[in-house]
């Protein structure tokens, strides 16, 4: 796992909701960094990203990242700067690094928050969590321990804009990391056979198939061709990769991949809540359905009644001449 | 040498229950059961345990011990676990457990793990289908020292002191090893965990199943203390104003739509 958690604009997402809660509490915002060569001017970039203080921490030890070490660092860091709310973004890294660092610190944490605010009468932060699979919403606050902290979903927050001219500092701080954290090895990583050019989680156009899909052949043919055809990637139901329809990888959903794309076709799929906890977020939801009823029907903003089979060739041949007609 | 392998798993209410029938009582927040529809085991926490049994499939002589902490209700968690093929079965079950936090349940958890004794490994579900923590599994292993390897699809002990461990990755699977004892952590790339044989449920059923109230575990007051509180809880509203596009047929809606999306500027 590369070091951002293999979310490249979680840091900036990140920022995002940092500085907009610094602000409203009038307290500073500062940005740990991890790394083993990170240099100055990587920290002046998050500084002009709404950052005021930057804190690196090199150490050969950081140079990929593991659970261990990376929750050894943090730990350490948080210890001495004490800051009052503490947030990472709830990537493959977060969901790791986010436990150990508040269970070892003795603290209250919420994982994957929707968004997060500040209680006006306390001052305290308000974390905000989808629960039950997405049926329901949770606030969770601390009690009386800190740093209160959470862990914010990927793509729920405004990335924070670039502003040259801001001022802050950034300050090299040294851990004493001792190669005996580490309790467990990576040995190997096997990347699954990506199906398309385009990644689901950056993609701004997804085309899923459901269980209505049918077999292995209709999901090429139909979900991956309108995602082709689009310029997007192919996603799927849990349901219609538990079928084998459809690669593991391309689950979307409460324990798959979270989306937040432009445009999101559901081809088939019912609207289970642990779907649209995936990709509820989407600025433009399609369903095509058979079943007026679905319950995907009330996050879509369009939507077709009728078997797929007759809507998707049409739909494809029409976004074909319309997408490659070049404007 | 022996292995014993030990398996946390929650009651939860059934997850597969339609988005029409979940209720919520916003004063207590609490969910509602839905009428007729049982709690199960949470859905990871069951692919957890098939884990551990397969593990005791390819070694007969491995003890799997299932833990539940819940109501009087979580026994049948328990039971489940049995009759899949666990050997023990321990329930934790005291008023004062109601409402517990991430701390206080991985607490009382590490604290019945001691008081179990010695093991290998312990399994859990990668987040319990109630309020999707992700938690407690990382903070069990905190409190009892040991490494936490999460979200995983497979393990397999390499020999009687290692474990060999496969975490789902987006992009695909991170293989790792570590050293016994540890906690792991389970998703649903799993596969479908095994049915009950009627032998087992029926050797389930005769089973003792110790019960442990807080009083057993030895709670230092100092440390049940909830980290965090629910402050609110409720169903969210969707817009829900979505414009079905109809055509002469269904093909013709298709080609509307098309247009409709380009019209919109979405494509
Ligand atoms: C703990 C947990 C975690 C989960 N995580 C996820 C997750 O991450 N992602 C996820 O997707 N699910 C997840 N699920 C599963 C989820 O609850 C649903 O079971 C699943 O999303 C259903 O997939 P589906 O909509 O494809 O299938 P179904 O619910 O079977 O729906 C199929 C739909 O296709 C329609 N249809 C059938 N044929 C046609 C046709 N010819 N033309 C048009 N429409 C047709 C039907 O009307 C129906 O609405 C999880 C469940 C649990 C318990
Ligand atoms: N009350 C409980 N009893 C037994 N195991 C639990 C309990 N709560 C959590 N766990 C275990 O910890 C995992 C993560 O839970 P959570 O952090 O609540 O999402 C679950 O999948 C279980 O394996």
């Amino acid at each position: 796992m590369p070091a951002n958690g293999g979310r490249p604009g979680m840091t900036l997402e990140l920022l995002g909701v940092g500085r907009r809660l610094a602000n409203e509490l009038g307290e500073s915002l500062s940005v740990l960094v991890l790394g083993d060569s990170l240099t100055e001017a990587e920290g002046r970039d998050l500084i002009a990203h709404g950052a005021d203080k930057v804190y690196i921490i090199n150490d050969p030890m950081l140079s990929t990242y593991h659970p261990d070490t990376f929750a050894a660092a943090t730990e350490q860091a948080l210890r001495r700067l004490q800051p009052n709310i503490f947030l990472m973004g709830r990537s493959e890294i977060g969901q790791d690094v986010a436990p150990m660092v508040g269970f070892r610190l003795k603290t209250g944490l919420a994982m994957d928050c929707l968004d997060l605010q500040v209680d006006p009468a306390t001052k305290k932060l308000i974390m905000i969590r989808p629960v039950y699979g997405g049926n329901a919403r949770a606030h969770f606050m601390c009690t009386d321990f800190s740093p209160q902290m959470a862990t914010v979903r990927p793509k729920t927050q405004d990335p924070a804009p670039r502003q040259e001219g801001r001022q802050g500092s950034v300050e090299f701080i040294d851990v004493a990391l001792d190669p005996s954290v580490k309790r467990s090895d990576w040995v190997a990583y096997e990347r699954w056979e990506s199906t398309g050019g385009v990644s689901l989680a950056s993609a701004e156009i997804v085309v899923s198939g459901g269980r209505g899909i049918g077999s292995t052949d209709a999901y090429q043919q139909t979900i991956e061709g309108a995602a082709g055809v689009l310029g997007g990637a192919a996603g799927a139901s849990k349901a219609c990769c538990d079928a084998g329809y459809a690669p593991p990888g391309n689950q979307v959903g409460l324990t798959g991949q979270r989306v937040s794309p432009k445009l999101y076709v559901a081809v088939a799929i019912s609207g289970a809540s642990q779907h649209i906890a995936g990709m509820g977020t989407s600025k433009a939801i399609v369903a095509i359905n058979k079943d007026p009823d679905a319950n995907i029907f009330k996050v879509a903003r369009y939507g077709v009644v009728a078997d797929y089979k007759q809507v998707m060739p049409s739909f494809i041949r029409k976004c074909q001449e319309l997408v490659g007609s070049g404007e | 040498m022996a292995l014993h392998l030990i398996c946390c798993a929650k009651q939860v209410p059934d997850p597969e229950t339609p988005a029409a029938s979940f209720r919520i009582d916003p004063a207590a927040k609490k969910v509602v059961p839905a009428p007729g529809v049982a709690p199960v085991i949470s859905p990871f926490d069951e692919q957890a345990v098939e884990v551990a049994l397969k593990i005791k499939d390819a070694r007969p002589d491995t003890k799997v011990t299932i833990i539940s902490m819940g109501g009087a209700s979580a026994r049948d968690v328990v039971k489940h676990g049995l009759a899949m093929g666990a050997d023990e079965g321990v329930l934790l079950d005291d008023p004062a457990f109601d409402g517990a936090d991430a701390y206080q349940t991985a607490y009382a958890l590490s604290q019945a793990v001691r008081k179990v004794g010695a093991f290998d490994a312990i399994f859990c579900g990668r987040q319990a289908a109630d309020f999707d923590q992700g938690q407690v599994a990382i903070g069990l292993a905190e409190l009892l020292g040991i490494p936490a390897l999460i979200n995983g699809q497979a393990a397999e002990f390499i020999d009687d002191r290692r474990v060999r461990f496969e975490r789902v990755l987006p992009d695909g699977i991170g293989v790792f090893e570590a050293p016994t004892p540890v906690l792991t952590s389970y998703s649903q790339e799993v596969g479908q965990p095994r049915y009950p044989t009627l032998r087992n449920i029926m050797a389930a059923a005769r089973k003792e199943i110790t019960i442990w109230k807080s009083g057993d575990l030895g709670l230092d007051p100092a440390e049940f203390i909830p980290k965090t509180k629910l402050v609110d809880l409720y169903v969210p509203v969707y817009e829900g104003k979505c414009e079905i596009i109809e055509g002469e047929n269904a093909a013709d809606a298709g080609e509307k739509l098309a247009l409709k999306l380009r019209e919109a500027k979405i494509i």
